[in-house]
């Protein structure tokens, strides 16, 4: 860990046009839920959080972040500034985790919390709260590593959400072994069974746990092989 | 004191092959890495500053390979071509940040002391956006030697800064070299890299092309053959008169122009004025017809 490093990620994240978009996911779903609620009643709003919150926001609160921590840098070159110093590569990626991670907690799993609370019953709440701040910490930590890899992570990222865990997940009820949104629900449903139980609880902790220090130290590994390739 | 070594290192993108079978040796002092465009400079910057894995040979500094040797940068301090894209820092700030990230026991006094050297005290409370091209170079450099390190690598340090910006960069690495430390740049431009460098490396595509003092490379580019087109009074006349002299190699007529072909430019420039008017020839136009630099390099990989 590297305060420096966590510094300038930060101003990266904060100093961005992008940090509205993050900023917008939480308020609209906020915004959303509160919606219905006041419409309908508590539980058609709930509805909103499986089905819109916890598979869509949340992991495109972590590819912003992610991504706006590390891609950006990358894709222009300008990471050398930060590599061109005796500074541990693992601890810079680690750095910029925590910062991706801290973002995607405040703007991603936090607000799932505020409107799981808004619907009413705070165990369910709590649960599915759990389960996104797992999560979301396998998200981020996956989407960093895809960023330090390729260009496209944006795109790359998207795809495993859009088409791997919500698509095909939907379809194959197998690939919750794969998905890391089934790992966090799996977890939250110790705390609340309003919460699918979608595969074996050691398994999740161990495949969310196993993600994240893999998508960390695989991060870590390609910053310590940046090479830069001339304009010319 | 350092030494950045290259040992027969070479460089392939697929099959593009970008540095071919590099050797050579960069000590204390100003060192050019001179090459045109596309030549190769950037790669073997990059390889050089650890940024870039040799596909075969070695890169060392001090005897150590610096791929993939975090440590090294205690010693290197690297200016990259590449621009900032830190315009929501101060330059004191970003400079600061280098320091920290060095882990300097006392940054804050480090950071002042750099900036008083490129002479960026004034404007480093302002945003690295508003900065101009020349103003930004000198942070970079800043950025890149609030550590004192014993080598400093700068990828085209001159491209954008305007002139009266290159003389100050250009002093402040003359200083730099003076004080011992290995200071190597890159350019396309043999005005810069002579004014500057006491050493030159010449590059071509991928190729060393020729290494040596000042002196010796300026030779090597002047004492080439060279093409000339005159127009005069009398080519004919003036034909016979050149074929007699001793750097001449070779004159044809080519309709209103005869093409003289030069061994020895010096004495050819000396003496062509003394010879026209010796045998009452005008001279309406001289033109060097291939004096690019492209053309002085292709020349230097062929000989």
């Amino acid at each position: 860990m590297n305060a420096t490093i966590a510094k300038l990620a930060l101003q990266a994240l904060l100093g961005r046009r992008r940090f509205f978009l993050l900023l917008a996911f939480p308020v609209l779903l906020i915004g959303l839920v509160a919606l219905v609620t006041a419409l309908l009643d508590g539980e058609a709003a709930y509805e909103v959080l499986p089905n819109l919150g916890y598979p869509l926001v949340l992991p495109l609160v972590a590819i912003l972040a992610a991504s706006s921590v590390l891609g950006p840098e990358v894709d222009d070159g300008s990471i050398v500034y930060l590599l061109s110093k005796p500074v541990n590569r693992y601890g810079v990626a680690i750095s910029k985790w925590v910062v991706a991670l801290g973002a995607t907690l405040v703007a991603g799993a936090l607000p799932i919390l505020v409107a799981a609370l808004i619907t009413g019953d705070s165990t369910r709440a709590t649960a599915l709260f759990v389960g996104a701040v797992v999560a979301g910490t396998a998200y981020s930590a996956l989407f960093l590593a895809i960023s330090a890899v390729t260009r496209h992570a944006v795109i790359a990222s998207l795809m495993f959400v859009l088409i791997w865990e919500s698509l095909l997940g939907n379809l194959f009820s197998g690939i919750a072994w794969l998905s890391i949104g089934q790992w966090g629900l799996r977890i939250g449903h110790e705390i609340s069974s309003a919460l699918p139980d979608p595969a074996n609880l050691g398994y999740a902790i161990v495949a969310s746990l196993l993600v994240t220090v893999v998508g960390a130290w695989f991060a870590g590994d390609r910053l310590r092989s940046f090479s830069l390739t001339g304009d010319e | 004191m350092s030494t950045l070594v290259l040992d027969s290192a070479s460089r392939w993108f697929g099959n593009v092959v970008a540095v071919n079978d590099v050797s050579l040796s960069i000590g204390p002092g100003v060192t050019g890495l001179l090459g045109p465009n596309g030549a190769g400079k950037t790669t073997l910057m990059a390889m050089m500053s650890g940024f870039l894995a040799p596909s075969a040979g070695h890169v060392t500094l001090d005897g150590r390979p610096v791929w993939r040797n975090t440590e090294t940068y205690r010693q290197i301090g690297l200016v990259p071509e590449r621009e900032l894209s830190f315009g929501y820092l101060t330059g004191r700030q970003f400079v600061r940040a280098n320091a920290d990230l060095h882990r300097l026991p006392d940054a804050a006094a480090a950071t002042e002391r750099i900036l008083e050297v490129v002479d960026m005290v004034e404007p480093a409370g302002r945003r690295l956006d508003t900065y101009s091209k020349g103003m930004r170079q000198r942070v970079k450099i800043a950025a890149a030697l609030v550590h004192d390190p014993a080598v400093l690598l700068l990828d085209e340090p001159f491209n954008g800064v305007d002139p009266r910006q290159r003389m100050h960069l250009m002093d402040l690495l003359r200083r730099l070299g003076d004080e011992g430390r290995t200071v190597l740049f890159s350019s396309h431009i043999l005005e810069e890299v002579e004014r500057l460098a006491r050493h030159i490396e010449v590059v071509v595509s991928g190729r060393h092309a020729a290494s040596g003092d000042f002196g010796a490379i300026r030779r090597l580019m002047t004492d080439r053959p060279v093409q000339y087109a005159v127009q005069s009074s009398d080519n004919r006349t003036l034909a016979s008169v050149l074929m007699a002299h001793e750097s001449v190699r070779a004159v044809s007529l080519r309709g209103e122009h005869l093409d003289v072909q030069v061994g020895d430019l010096g004495s050819f420039a000396v003496d062509l004025p003394g010879l026209a008017r010796q045998h009452d020839v005008t001279l309406f136009e001289l033109s060097p017809s291939d004096e690019s630099l492209e053309s002085v390099f292709a020349y230097l990989v062929a000989r």
